[in-house]
């Protein structure tokens, strides 16, 4: 379990995160969403210690996470950040094994290679592996990234905005990999997520923020109400029921 | 570019090296060496055989780590403030000391090194354009500042001669027991290798150093030390030998991309190759005179990151 206790943070003064608490369930896919500003990927980074808090405190399985060996934290939780420029080249295959690191600090063993392999399939990169990343289209990258992660084995894995610059066949594709690692692995997954579509579909838990602070939390379909998205963007948002799922058409 | 082809060479250009000069020394006298040629061999030929393949092969490293720990491929020690400042050092250490011992000077050059690269790594941070180009060109006019400061005093204090024949890198001067200052290169390349992977991740940043459990401050402070070290001691036995550290990573980086762990064996070995190349090119095209090898290590180099930048699109952006 991953919980923020009423946290906080400034920058220059202003407050870009008010006291949030937030905890996270295991075994769901959980999103932030809410408009530009809203604080989402500060959570996300004060939440896996990318970033420090100035008030309040973030716990990982009940211990705060500044107490955390830095070593074993990187074997429970994951983070993925948007990184589209990435200036160093390596093979998929080699960007894969490096998510083994935490556990065998880059002399990868039998059981290593296990998981950088299974991690290879699980994301349909086998017969692009030996390519270099930068040779790979923007939806292959962001495979093998999440490969990477996979190969890591975390209990949490949290991505910042995984679906940036995707086409909607990479963007769906990207989801349901997601949804399977929680089906299949336990694993349990938190995005920041630019579409409000994406989040309503794919995930069952949203955080929704604004200014900073958090207006609503909830199962999806607690959220995606007209009520909440009026509040959250400041927009009448008109809602469809397709299939039992909710659309929102925002589009004017 | 494989190892296979790449050690032979090494091996072939070795013995090369060892028999070329104005003493006659040729193969065959190999099994009926006069004491003069016995004398020869471990006096001079020897020692400059090590010290070009030590200088080679950690220099290139130096430039490999550098350019990862910077996220550009055109930063080296020569093109960073890092051989400048190793050079003002030693002038310092002249200053200071009436007459400073080798350690003495190393100390303090390294000192300078280290800071030099410190202060060049901090600009990188704050600077918001980051063209490949761009960043090269500031650490060389920052080496510029350096070295006219380095001119400056040496001028003041009459020392220009003897500053200009450290900085020249030649090497002509290596005799035993003149050059095993360079020896200490030799740990700091080991060390580079077991802290390859470490040093590949910090090149893909901080966020991603954190995410797989490393500490990113660490590992880039202890690159600028090896970095530092590597360049003082190169500085303080042969000289400066421009451009190394920049195109010989660069084109292994071309044919075998920068996974550091499996390409810094290659970098090393290749350094080296190029390094006893130009040194033997350096003996022969004005015998029975010598040209220094920064001369020579300069053209070829200058032509070769001409070329690189040329194609920077393709690959280093």
């Amino acid at each position: 379990m991953i919980e923020a206790r009423s946290v906080s943070k400034s920058y220059a003064g202003k407050k870009v995160i008010d006291g949030v608490s937030v905890s996270i369930r295991p075994g769901t896919i959980t999103s932030f969403i809410g408009p530009n500003g809203a604080g989402k990927s500060t959570l996300l980074s004060m939440m896996t210690r990318l970033m420090a808090h100035d008030e309040g405190e973030v716990l990982v399985e009940g211990r705060p996470i500044g107490s955390w060996d830095n070593k074993e934290l990187a074997k429970k939780l994951s983070i993925l950040k948007q990184s589209n420029h990435i200036n160093v080249r390596l093979t998929v295959r080699e960007l894969v094994s490096f998510g083994r690191f935490p556990y065998c600090q880059g002399r990868l063993r039998k059981e290593d290679w296990a998981y950088v392999e299974e991690a290879i399939d699980y994301m349909e990169l086998g017969p692009m592996q030996h390519k270099y990343i930068d040779q790979l289209s923007g939806g292959q990258r962001q495979r093998a990234y999440i490969a990477m992660v996979v190969a890591q084995n975390t209990e949490y894995i949290f991505l910042d905005e995984p679906l940036n610059n995707l086409d909607m066949k990479h963007a769906v594709g990207i989801m349901h990999v997601l949804r399977r690692l929680v089906e299949e692995k336990g694993k349990t997954v938190i995005l920041v997520i630019h579409d409000v579509n994406f989040a309503s579909f794919h995930s069952d838990h949203i955080v929704a923020l604004k200014d900073g602070k958090v207006v609503r939390e909830g199962t999806t379909s607690t959220i995606v109400t007209q009520e909440v998205l009026k509040e959250l963007y400041g927009m009448d948002v008109p809602i469809q029921e397709v299939d039992g799922r909710r659309v929102c058409v925002y589009f004017g | 570019m494989r190892m296979a082809i790449l050690l032979p060479l090494l091996v072939i250009l070795s013995f090369t090296s060892l028999f070329i000069g104005v003493q006659q020394l040729s193969l065959t006298d190999l099994f009926s060496l006069t004491a003069d040629q016995k004398e020869l061999i471990w006096i001079s030929r020897m020692p400059r055989l090590v010290s070009l393949i030590i200088a080679g092969m950690s220099l290139s490293i130096a430039g490999l780590i550098m350019q990862q720990l910077s996220r550009n491929k055109f930063v080296s020690p020569s093109t960073s403030g890092t051989m400048e400042a190793a050079g003002l050092g030693l002038l310092v250490a002249l200053l200071v000391f009436d007459s400073a011992s080798m350690m003495q000077k190393m100390a303090i050059s390294f000192a300078f090194a280290l800071a030099g690269t410190f202060v060049f790594m901090q600009m990188l941070e704050k600077i918001k354009f980051k063209d490949a180009v761009f960043i090269p060109l500031v650490g060389l006019m920052f080496g510029g500042v350096l070295a006219s400061v380095t001119t400056f005093f040496a001028y003041k204090y009459d020392l220009i001669q003897s500053v200009n024949s450290w900085m020249q890198g030649s090497f002509s001067g290596v005799l035993r027991g003149r050059y095993e200052l360079l020896y200490i290169s030799v740990p700091a390349t080991i060390a580079a290798y077991l802290f390859a992977s470490r040093f590949t991740i910090a090149g893909m940043g901080e966020e991603f150093s954190v995410n797989l459990g490393i500490s990113y401050r660490k590992i880039v402070n202890i690159g600028l030390i090896l970095i530092a070290l590597i360049s003082s001691s190169v500085i303080l036995t042969v000289g400066s030998i421009p451009f190394l550290g920049l195109i010989i990573p660069n084109l292994v980086s071309i044919f075998r991309g920068d996974n550091l762990q499996r390409n810094l064996p290659i970098t090393a070995v290749f350094g080296a190759i190029f390094v006893i190349g130009c040194d033997i090119l350096s003996r022969v095209l004005i015998r029975p005179y010598e040209l220094p090898i920064s001369l020579i290590v300069g053209v070829l180099g200058s032509i070769i990151f001409l070329y690189l930048i040329m194609r920077r699109d393709v690959y280093a952006s």
